[in-house]
């Protein structure tokens, strides 16, 4: 089968009948209707002259705390003004062009996008003599020990950039640890199982993020609050214990129906509370992975995979809850060590 | 008598025999049914009277001692109201989600059924079976108290506890199978801290345990800080977020500018003048 | 019929021979009379549908001049500070610099809250014009050859808009694009084997750390930006130097421009469009607020919004990552992510290598390999229309996926349901909607076929005196006709030969059994235009059915209101 498509031999049915006639403008021949356009045209630059001067008077009398419809005076002024003017121009340039520019309609003949045969067998005449007086393709060995070398200068671009940030490290541990308590987030007062009624739901953190030193200052704060926020986020449910299915091994990680699970979505990452307190459902608002609390976090919808880490609770001699352990899964999305991290850490316990 | 029976094949017959046999059954009706909740003379106290209003409205699906209906398959047709309190009352039933016009995956809120004086008054009869959350106070509800700071705090338990399932502006959110968190708009203060307290339906509990009492009134105080300033840049879109801006970006801003390059492109008036 | 005319201009103010003087001094210096002699008076061709790119051009020039303003005020710093500007809700609140710097740009800063919503606005703008110009380049064939390399580019300068966007509305670090950015996080863990490892890069450690808001605006403001611009002037440089396409009509030809020149015409349709696309911008800026990031509060790990969704042009990934059921396995010891990846990172380069890539293919199956300046009407390769609209639906499904559960809320339905319906509807849809557009196209064809043969309907009904009723048809002006015809032939295919002319049985390779499958496909059912003959007998007849023999020649000018033909 040959390259080209052989179409049928052209017998247009319709001929080409040219270019329609020249219909002229009003502005074209009527000189009255042409000035009548061109004030039209003038008056919308004026005003827009104008509008940029309003945006300067506004700027200096227009309070930035003024509201205007229930909204920012200012915003709605200086928008507005810029915005009509700017408009109004462009406007009026385009009815100057559509109305009084000259409109008859041209023809410029097209050129084939390749060159001349000519240039082309010049170009690689050129090309030819250029590459043999090189001696590019006569001279293997300086040729390859010179491109070898260029391929190992990507060697120092790219090893530049290691230190871009340091290698992954450890991603199985927490700040969770036996005996750290858990507070309520924001304000960082801790829980007792009293404080807690079936159907409840506590947004929580563990107790370091709002411990202080000596000098009264958080001994987290800044980035390092955010990344152990981002690992460490809990919820505590409490339900009624025959709602609960407990794993082997699971059964005493929870106090009477009260339940930790960590707030990081094994999905992407996104902190879960949509609690629903009937179905005992978890629902994670960013991609409506679901996960079954009563079940031990189980995925029953949405494009998570793993379940959701459950956090084994206990109580200190003053009756506030706290873990008995960390996490003895994996937080947060999944990466390609988890496998062999998860293992590790199972084998540790 | 004769006269009567002498007409008995008229064609009007039927319908006359249908007409007396409707006004029967009718006046019958009226003369035994119970009497609409209103026209009620006023009892000995206020229990007494809203357990009068709970017969008439809300046994059927709650039970005649408020202990709830099961139905055949161990589901719910009406739960137990036995130590829901009175806060709980106040709020089903002041914000008209109580009683149920319909089944549905969950209650809306709508107008309400019963003036203020009922709603204390279910409230005091279902408070008076077994203790349970009172209507919240001032404690809760007075917003003046709070300072910058504390609608600070407020709004930072707000994003830290509700944004996830009622949405930055409270504007509400989707749930599994139809449910929904509601929109926050027009919510009284009261019934805000009443929701947090007893967590109606599937929305969970926020004890006063754990939110106190000032921090309900905090987060309520942000909230309609949020709902009551201006929207700065313009038309807020409903406070839903990108899918309205997209929304706007396709339909205002592209639709626009297709407008003004057809405008552009276009013909305009032509003269018959021939040159 | 008529001849060129030579451009005669209104009225010679003299204006031109005062720039001599100036000109002459550059000249002298550039000698850039010869490249200017070509393209002062170039020749574009008029249409609405050319003037799409402008959009995305001018909106460009928009996020320019509205970028380097915020730049003045914006700290693209994750260290924390307390807030004590003018926004009273969070005195005292513990936020990122970057994020501090936005408030005082939207609230301390005067005209800042409007350069900011024009800037996101024409971001948004930038984005959807450019897919608006990529469907008609599409859907008109001008990526066909000599322009194959400027669709390319348009697929380069796509992809990076997108980039740009995504790491523009990052730099605030508020919740929303927080929450966006631990989702890319997450991406990112996806790569097989060594996704740890450039997540760490990325970010300068874990998540979220404190390094990725100054490299994203390091990569915003600098890196793709320069990128963009050069990509820009490589994409007007090809438009320029291949010349506009233009759609067939009377006078145009594959070997012609027909249209306006450069100057003046067309550098004031194009300057004036710059100033109706800024005045727009900032009219919208004005009256519809975008991103109020004041009331989603700085970003925050433990914190999430309900209706979180990234900004509308990264929706179809948002969609895809929803639908996606949650497939994660372990092979050698290490995680595939399955769930994430395929959506995520493979959702988005599938669409890139399908879009550049489709120039070649269609290439490669139609064989057609000539030069091609005429646009062809959508509805004449009904294949190419039909794939390109099975395209917008699976892109359209993906996109409303990714608002699920807006439009949960919206129209009281429920999660679980849509989001089943838009995962069958993904692989359903796009097959339905070609089906469709298919057929409509091939309706379309035998509409013009039927307006070229038996002429238009001038809606005269007439009574023959036997008592039938017909209704008048009147032949379509000339030029209207040309139009309807002006387009190829569906080509006469060959199956390949079987054996040579010595009998020795060609070796047909596998593809190429495949290539004469698929061009069969791409040109079968279409409607070919009708023969000369088939013009001629239509002609004689037009005047029976009607029975009025009616006499028109090439002046037909349209009927009137009563039904008769203007005719000179």
């Amino acid at each position: 089968m040959s390259d080209e498509l052989q179409p049928i031999p052209d017998t247009e049915p319709i001929k080409d009948p040219g270019l329609p006639e020249h219909l002229y403008r009003p502005q074209d021949v009527d000189e009255s209707q042409a000035k009548r356009t061109e004030r039209q045209i003038s008056w919308m630059f004026r005003v827009a002259g104008l509008l940029f001067i309003a945006f300067v008077v506004a700027y200096i009398a227009i309070d930035i705390d003024a509201t205007f419809l229930g909204w920012s005076a200012q915003n709605f002024a200086f928008g507005v003004t810029l915005g009509g003017g700017m408009l109004l121009i462009g406007v009026g340039i385009i009815q100057w062009a559509k109305k009084l520019m000259g409109d008859h309609e041209m023809i410029e003949m097209r050129h084939p996008a390749a060159s001349s045969d000519e240039d082309r067998v010049a170009v690689m005449e050129q090309i030819n003599d250029g590459i043999s007086e090189s001696g590019f393709g006569r001279r293997p060995m300086i040729r390859n020990s010179l491109l070898g070398s260029m391929a190992l200068l990507g060697l120092p671009a790219i090893v530049l950039l290691r230190d871009l940030g340091p290698l992954p490290h450890d991603q199985r541990k927490t700040v969770w640890a036996k005996g750290m308590r858990l507070v309520n987030d924001v304000t960082g007062t801790p829980i007792k199982p009293s404080d807690l009624q079936v159907g409840q739901l506590v947004n929580g953190e563990p107790a370091v993020v709002y411990e202080t030193d000596d000098d009264g200052q958080p001994v987290l704060h800044g980035t390092e609050l955010l990344q152990v926020k981002s690992k460490a986020a809990i919820i505590v449910v409490r339900m009624r214990p025959e709602d609960i299915t407990p794993d082997k091994g699971k059964e005493n990680w929870g106090i009477d129906g009260i339940l930790c699970f960590s707030k990081i979505c094994t999905h992407v990452g996104c902190p879960i509370s949509l609690w629903e307190q009937q179905t005992h459902h978890l629902l994670c608002p960013c991609h409506q992975s679901t996960f079954d609390l009563g079940d031990n976090g189980k995925v029953i919808f949405g494009p998570a995979h793993r379940p959701l880490p459950q956090l084994p609770l206990g109580l200190d001699d003053e009756g506030y809850l706290i873990a008995m352990s960390d996490f003895p899964d994996i937080i947060a999305p999944s990466y390609p060590e988890l496998a062999r991290d998860q293992k590790k850490l199972d084998n540790k316990s | 008598m004769r006269k009567l029976s002498t007409r008995r094949r008229h064609p009007l017959a039927g319908f006359v025999v249908l007409l007396l046999a409707l006004i029967t059954v009718g006046g019958v009706y009226t003369a035994v049914a119970p009497k609409p909740a209103t026209a009620q003379e006023a009892t000995a106290n206020d229990v007494e009277a809203g357990r009068e209003l709970f017969l008439v409205g809300c046994a059927s699906c709650h039970g005649k001692n408020a202990t709830g209906i099961e139905t055949q398959r161990g589901n719910n047709y009406g739960p137990s109201l036995i130590g829901v309190g009175a806060a709980s009352v106040d709020f089903q039933v002041g914000t008209g989600r109580m009683p149920l016009a319909q089944s549905a995956p969950q209650a809306p809120d709508k107008k309400p059924e019963y003036d203020a004086e009922e709603t204390r008054q279910l409230a005091a009869y279902i408070a008076s079976l077994a203790p349970g959350p009172a209507i919240p106070d001032d404690e809760y509800t007075d917003l003046g108290k709070a300072s910058t700071e504390d609608v600070r705090e407020g709004g930072e338990l707000f994003r830290a506890n509700c944004t996830a399932c009622h949405n930055s502006v409270g504007a509400g959110g989707a749930l599994p199978g139809g449910k929904y968190a509601p929109s926050l708009k027009g919510v009284t203060p009261k019934h805000f801290a009443e929701a947090m307290i007893t967590g109606p339906q599937q929305m969970p509990v926020f004890s006063d345990d754990v939110i106190t009492p000032e921090d309900k009134r905090n987060i309520v105080a942000y909230v309609k800080q949020v709902q009551g300033q201006p929207n700065y840049g313009g038309l807020g879109g409903g406070g839903l977020g990108p899918v309205v801006d997209g929304l706007f970006t396709w339909i205002i801003g592209i639709g626009g500018l297709v407008i003004a390059a057809i405008w552009i492109g276009a013909h305009g008036a032509r003269v018959k003048k021939r040159s | 019929m008529s001849t060129t005319e030579e451009y005669t201009p209104i009225q010679d103010t003299g204006v031109g021979k005062k720039a001599a003087g100036p000109v002459g001094w550059l000249d002298d210096r550039l000698g850039l009379a010869g490249v200017a002699k070509k393209n002062l008076r170039k020749v574009f061709p008029e249409h609405w549908s050319f003037m799409l790119g402008e959009i995305a051009l001018w909106s460009f020039v928009v996020l320019l001049l509205t970028g380097v303003f915020l730049t003045l005020w914006f700290q693209p710093s994750m260290t924390e500070v307390e807030y004590h500007g003018s926004y009273m809700p969070f005195n005292g609140l513990e936020m990122s610099q970057a994020y501090k710097s936005t408030l005082d740009i939207s609230f301390d800063i005067r005209g800042g809250l409007l350069i900011r919503q024009i800037h996101h606005w024409a971001a948004a703008l930038f984005v959807a014009a450019m897919i608006v110009h990529m469907l008609r380049v599409f859907f008109t064939g001008a990526y066909r050859r000599p322009r194959e390399i400027n669709w390319l580019i348009g697929v380069g300068l796509f992809s990076l808009g997108l980039v740009e966007g995504f790491a523009g509305y990052s730099l605030p670090d508020d919740l929303l694009s927080g929450t966006g950015l631990r989702f890319v996080d997450g991406l990112i863990r996806s790569i097989p084997l060594v996704g740890s490892f450039i997540e760490f890069f990325l970010f300068g450690g874990e998540f979220p750390g404190d390094e990725i808001i100054p490299r994203l605006y390091m990569a915003h403001i600098l890196l793709i930006p320069a990128i963009l611009l050069g990509l820009v002037g490589a994409h007007m440089l090809l438009l320029v130097y291949h010349k506009h396409t233009q759609w067939p009509g009377p006078g145009r030809t594959e070997k012609n421009v027909v249209g306006y020149p450069m100057l003046p015409v067309y550098a004031a349709k194009a300057g004036g469009f710059f100033f109706v696309v800024f005045g727009f911008t900032a009219l919208m800026g004005a009256l519809l607020q975008i991103n109020p990031i004041w009331i989603y509060g700085p970003y925050n790990p433990s914190e999430v919004t309900a209706g979180s969704q990234p900004d509308w042009y990264m929706g179809f990934s948002e969609g895809l990552v929803r639908l996606m059921p949650g497939w994660e396995s372990t092979f050698f010891n290490y995680t595939w992510s399955w769930n994430v990846f395929i959506p995520g990172v493979g959702g988005l380069t599938t669409l890139f290598i399908i879009l550049g890539a489709w120039p070649f293919i269609e290439q490669w199956i139609t064989g057609d390999k000539r030069e091609h300046h005429l646009l062809e009407r959508p509805r004449n390769a009904p294949v190419r229309t039909s794939i390109g609209v099975a395209g917008m639906t699976a892109y359209g499904v993906a996109w409303a996926a990714g608002g699920n559960d807006i439009l949960a809320t919206q129209f009281h339905m429920d999660i679980y349901t849509l989001t089943w319906i838009f995962r069958v509807a993904l692989f359903v849809a796009p097959f339905i909607a070609f089906m469709i557009t298919k057929r409509i196209c091939i309706g379309l064809q035998r509409a013009d076929a039927n307006r070229i043969l038996h002429g238009y309907e001038t809606g005269v009904i007439e009574r023959s005196p036997d008592g039938g009723f017909s209704e008048r048809h009147a032949p379509l002006p000339v030029g209207q006709q040309y139009v309807l015809t002006a387009h190829d032939r569906v080509p006469v295919l060959e199956a390949p030969a079987e054996t040579d002319e010595n009998g020795v049985a060609a070796p047909h390779s596998r593809k190429e059994k495949v290539r004469a499958k698929l061009q069969a496909f791409y040109y079968r059912d279409a409607l070919d235009k009708p023969t000369v003959e088939d013009v001629h007998h239509a002609k004689e007849h037009l005047g029976e059915h009607d029975g009025h023999p009616v006499e028109l020649g090439d002046e037909f000018q349209g009927v009137s209101e009563t039904g008769i033909p203007r005719v000179h």
